[in-house]
């Protein structure tokens, strides 16, 4: 009798020692300090007095197998077999041998693929996955993340920005991308309640559950028909009724809409920042946004022209003052950029002191 | 004429386009092309054509698969079943080719070739694979030595930074912390038990480039206790290169830097460990000596009661293998949580509506004001009756 197949399960993932580059491994914890060499290039030299060279290129996020296989082929040919992804989705290869250094630099520009994406540039787009994976996905941040990159393009190739621009997309307000705390973000938003459909509800939801989603309280049960009532007035249309119930149907190409957030950041070095809301309306115009686009433009353009060499969005924003912000960007302030959800008030001017522009 | 003409347009410019990639594989797999062309009925009528995911998933395991629908007609979309496999990530974003190579080979056996490198949370986003395929894709992915990572109501997959295998700033073993985690957790991974996600970011000093404080329900930061430490030769060599020493010191942030023109003091007990003088005088300034870690609860985006950067919890803990404090420390606050959270309450929602000081009595952990920027303006606490018996 053949012996039945074991079935294996909670493996893990591969150990980093069979996947990380050997000269990696040699120096591993012994690294002395790095240096920018040019953009997209670092160079990381270890006690011992051993250097590597570690070059980072873009990559669309969403590829191919044939992409990836192609990744591979510069990977064997230039980094010994080895590859690493940075925190920010670009791909890092790592160059022990420099003679190989410009023969790698020319070939991913062969191959269209930028480099760059260090020191005081900007970052790779953090975004999530929109409509080619996600049911809540308002917008397509793929392809505003394209968009995007393509206007920007000259910033992740080159790093001469006053401060490091992190730009993040998240579809909707579950936000799987970091919109909270980025330099420029994006969010996909409703702006009418959801539509409740009676039959779904009471099949396929459990009703105190989708009650309890709501964090405003708009949301009360239903019993005669086994479903639920909105209240559309409490409503601020988050779409986390629909993330539990299928029935609470919340999109609404007509309404639905990008809002632009700046200033926030999640570096040490001074405590972290909340992304703050810049623009609450943007229309949800694909394929290529170019509303959105032009707002995120003109708020960077403003930032180059005015911070001080190492300030970053937020830091600039925090010297001038946000009255000077919205002055500088001719971005109207309006009444839905005054907090009214549950940490209010110590957003509030409680002070005399503050600038008429 | 096109049959995607909006997406056409996602082709122009200089940067790679996701559109391209997605081209390659509908050329040759019809069951990729349907998803292709249903994105560009999305991209015309603004709307996703996704349903709420279905049961779905391997044997053994309730997180890893999200099952994914099309709510097209099926003569629009035949191929209605386009689940998503989350496969975890080597400890750092480390891989040999000859890995990745395997996972291509079993992807485009199975699905749809599209790959996602990475996800938020740090996974190999394997997008879309019918029903049928997932058991054998699974299967075949482990005979390759990957797993699946986590998903909905589980711990998620973890996420660190490259750490020692090429920076000098890591405090601690990056690497070697997120696979020993990652193991230890395997089963609070693969199988959704929690009230909501909960989720582990680990990077190597105070920097943290994994954004584990902004993005993590629990994280972990390595620092140092002692001082930093100064190589003078390679100050004075900066100074003779033109840095400006004198400007590095006054832009400290709480003033801890001396130089008198031939030595740059640190006063150690000032320092606050912002990385800054030693991102700015790399070859001169290192970590201090005695490492671990700093650990911060409650990092969380919007949904629901508002974002919540993760909050200092324990200033220093030792992280040395086989980091069995850490564990430890993890497994009295999953329980914690777990026995009291509401449905989709994340741990910072929870301490929020019951209190620090309910949290650290519940996980044994000191109150110290390493935790909070200012102790509370107003006069309403609370005293436990044991604490009122030692009055008398």
């Amino acid at each position: 009798m053949a012996a039945e197949k074991k079935y294996i399960t909670d493996i893990g993932p591969p150990h980093y020692k069979e996947m990380v580059h050997p000269v990696l491994l040699k120096n591993y914890g012994k690294w002395r300090y790095h240096e920018y060499v040019a953009p997209g290039v670092i160079k990381h030299v270890s006690m011992n007095g051993e250097e590597v060279y570690m070059v980072r290129a873009a990559i669309p996020k969403i590829v191919s197998v044939y992409f990836v296989r192609e990744l591979c082929d510069i990977a064997d040919k230039y980094s010994d077999g080895y590859v690493k992804f940075t925190s920010r989705h670009n791909v890092e290869f790592i160059v022990t041998d420099k003679k190989k250094l410009d023969a790698l630099l020319k070939e991913l520009k062969d191959r269209g693929w930028p480099v760059g994406g260090t020191g005081r540039s900007l970052k790779a787009i953090i975004h999530t996955q929109g409509w080619v994976h996600c049911h809540t996905a308002i917008i397509d941040a793929p392809g505003l993340a394209k968009a995007l990159y393509d206007e920007l393009y000259e910033y992740f190739v080159r790093d001469d920005l006053p401060g490091k621009l992190k730009i993040a997309i998240a579809c909707c307000l579950n936000m799987c991308g970091a919109v909270h705390c980025s330099d420029l973000a994006f969010v996909g938003m409703h702006r009418k309640p959801p539509v409740v459909n009676d039959d779904i509800v009471s099949r396929l939801c459990e009703i105190p559950t989708l009650v309890a989603s709501c964090p405003t309280a708009a949301i009360r049960p239903a019993p005669e028909k086994k479903s639920v009532v909105v209240n559309e007035d409490r409503c601020m249309y988050c779409g986390n009724c629909y993330t539990v119930c299928p029935g609470m149907f919340i999109h609404n190409p007509k309404y639905d809409c990008l809002s632009m957030w700046v200033g926030g950041n999640a570096v040490a070095g001074g405590p972290p920042e909340f992304s703050r809301l810049a623009i609450p309306y943007l229309p949800n115009n694909p394929p290529r946004w170019p509303e959105a686009v032009q707002a995120a433009k003109k708020v960077i353009e403003t930032w180059i022209k005015h911070a001080k060499k190492g300030e970053r969005i937020g830091d600039w924003i925090k010297r001038i003052g946000w009255e000077r912000f919205f002055t500088l960007t001719g971005i109207p302030f309006t009444d839905k950029h005054i907090d009214d959800f549950i940490f209010s008030v110590p957003t509030f001017r409680t002070t005399t002191l503050f600038k008429w522009r | 004429m096109s049959e995607t003409p909006l997406l056409d347009e996602l082709e122009k410019g200089p940067w790679p386009s996701f559109i391209k990639e997605m081209k390659r594989m509908a050329a040759v797999k019809p069951y990729a092309k349907n998803v292709l062309l249903q994105l560009e009925r999305s991209y015309k009528e603004k709307v996703t054509h996704w349903k709420h995911g279905g049961i779905v998933g391997v044997r053994g395991y309730g997180g890893g698969v999200i099952g994914r629908y099309s709510d097209l007609p099926s003569d629009v979309m035949p191929t209605p079943e386009v689940h998503t496999l989350r496969v975890a990530q080597p400890a750092g974003w480390f891989y040999s080719t000859k890995a990745l190579r395997k996972l291509c080979d079993v992807w485009e056996k199975y699905g749809t070739g599209f790959i996602n490198l990475h996800g938020s949370t740090g996974d190999i986003i394997l997008l879309g694979a019918p029903t049928a395929a997932l058991q054998p894709c699974f299967e075949e992915l482990t005979s390759i030595g990957f797993d699946l990572g986590g998903s909905g109501s589980d711990v998620r997959s973890l996420s660190c930074c490259g750490g020692p295998a090429f920076c000098q700033w890591s405090c601690i073993d990056t690497l070697d912390i997120y696979h020993e985690l990652t193991m230890e957790f395997q089963d609070e991974i693969h199988r959704p038990r929690f009230p909501y996600k909960f989720k582990i970011k680990i990077s190597g000093c105070p920097n943290d480039c994994v954004a584990a404080l902004a993005r993590a329900d629990l994280a972990i930061i390595g620092t140092w206790r002692d001082s930093i430490k100064i190589d003078q030769d390679a100050v004075r060599e900066y100074a003779k290169q033109g840095v400006n020493i004198a400007a590095v010191a006054a832009r400290c942030p709480p003033q801890a830097l001396e130089w008198d023109g031939k030595e740059l003091r640190v006063i150690p007990e000032d320092c606050t460990r912002c990385m800054k003088c030693l991102g700015a005088l790399p070859k001169a300034i290192l970590p201090g000596d005695d490492r671990g870690v700093t650990i911060l609860l409650g990092g969380k985006a919007t949904i629901l009661q508002g974002a919540f950067l993760g909050w200092v919890i324990v200033p220093f803990m030792k992280a040395e293998k086989p980091y069995t404090e850490l564990k430890n420390l993890i497994r009295k606050i999953l329980d914690w949580w777990d026995e009291n959270a509401r449905t989709r309450e994340r741990i910072g929602e929870l301490v929020y509506r019951l209190g620090m000081r309910n949290f650290l009595k519940a996980v044994g952990l000191p109150p110290v004001p390493q935790m909070v920027y200012v102790p509370r303006a107003n006069p309403y606490y609370f005293w436990s009756p044991e604490e009122l018996e030692e009055v008398k």
